[in-house]
């Protein structure tokens, strides 16, 4: 199982959720991909990404405005 | 395209102004990222969006090459829907946009294309208007509307901006 991170800071909506689009297709099932973001809108819209496609979204963290997605690919 | 997939997203685009063009190629490029199919049908003012940069069309009528000079080529050319001041506030907002690193119109129409979108242009506005497909960007395909039809009822979103 690989680990894959993405920084994604700096973006806004929707480029966050075409970085982790893109991401999660050069992986294999099982790997864990970290996406850091500080845009506002992105946790909510990480966990929306999730759900549509069926990945995992194991946990949302945020310090000092960065948020941080850990995505298992399923 | 899949006609068994009941849940792809459809959009009209009808208008040429800057910010609605903006939010349709937002959805799209949202949507497709999440792995839906995604068409966006170009009809009336909307087809300017598609416009090749320069590019001589010959043997086009009079009132076609009006036509021609008075619409905008491309996405660079679209106008804001308010508070456009003659140019000053669409600059302004192209600027900030680019500081605050929201992405442009030009940037979300190659993602969009890259990650898989369909542009399909009304055969009827290429008419009225007085274009050919040959003045629009590569990998538009033609249609009409039972080929819009179609494509929204395979669909659970349909907008029309």
């Amino acid at each position: 199982m690989a680990e894959i991170k993405i920084n994604a800071q700096g973006l806004k909506c929707p480029m966050p959720i075409v970085k982790i689009s893109k991401g999660i297709k050069l992986m294999s099932v099982g790997d864990v991909l970290f996406v850091t973001s500080d845009d506002p809108a992105f946790k909510e819209d990480v966990k929306a990404f999730c759900n549509m496609t069926g990945n995992t979204l194991t946990a949302v963290t945020e310090a000092g405005g960065v948020f941080t997605a850990q995505i298992t690919k399923k | 395209m899949s006609s068994q997939a009941k849940n792809n997203k459809t959009i009209i685009v009808f208008s040429s102004d800057l910010d609605r063009v903006l939010a349709a190629f937002n959805i799209a490029v949202g949507a497709a990222s999440m792995g839906f199919e995604v068409t966006l049908y170009f009809t009336f003012w909307g087809l300017s969006v598609l416009r090749r940069k320069n590019l001589r069309v010959t043997g086009k009528s009079f009132i076609d090459r009006v036509f021609g000079w008075m619409l905008p080529v491309g996405t660079e050319a679209l106008k804001l829907s308010k508070m456009n001041f003659l140019g000053i506030g669409t600059w302004m907002m192209k600027k900030i946009m680019k500081q605050r690193q929201v992405a442009l119109l030009p940037e979300l129409m190659h993602t969009a294309q890259e990650s898989g979108v369909q542009f399909v242009a009304c055969q009827m506005s290429l008419d009225m208007m007085g274009l050919k497909l040959e003045e629009l960007i590569d990998g538009v395909k033609i249609g009409g509307v039972a080929a819009y039809l179609e494509a929204a009822s395979a669909s659970d979103l349909n907008l029309f901006v």
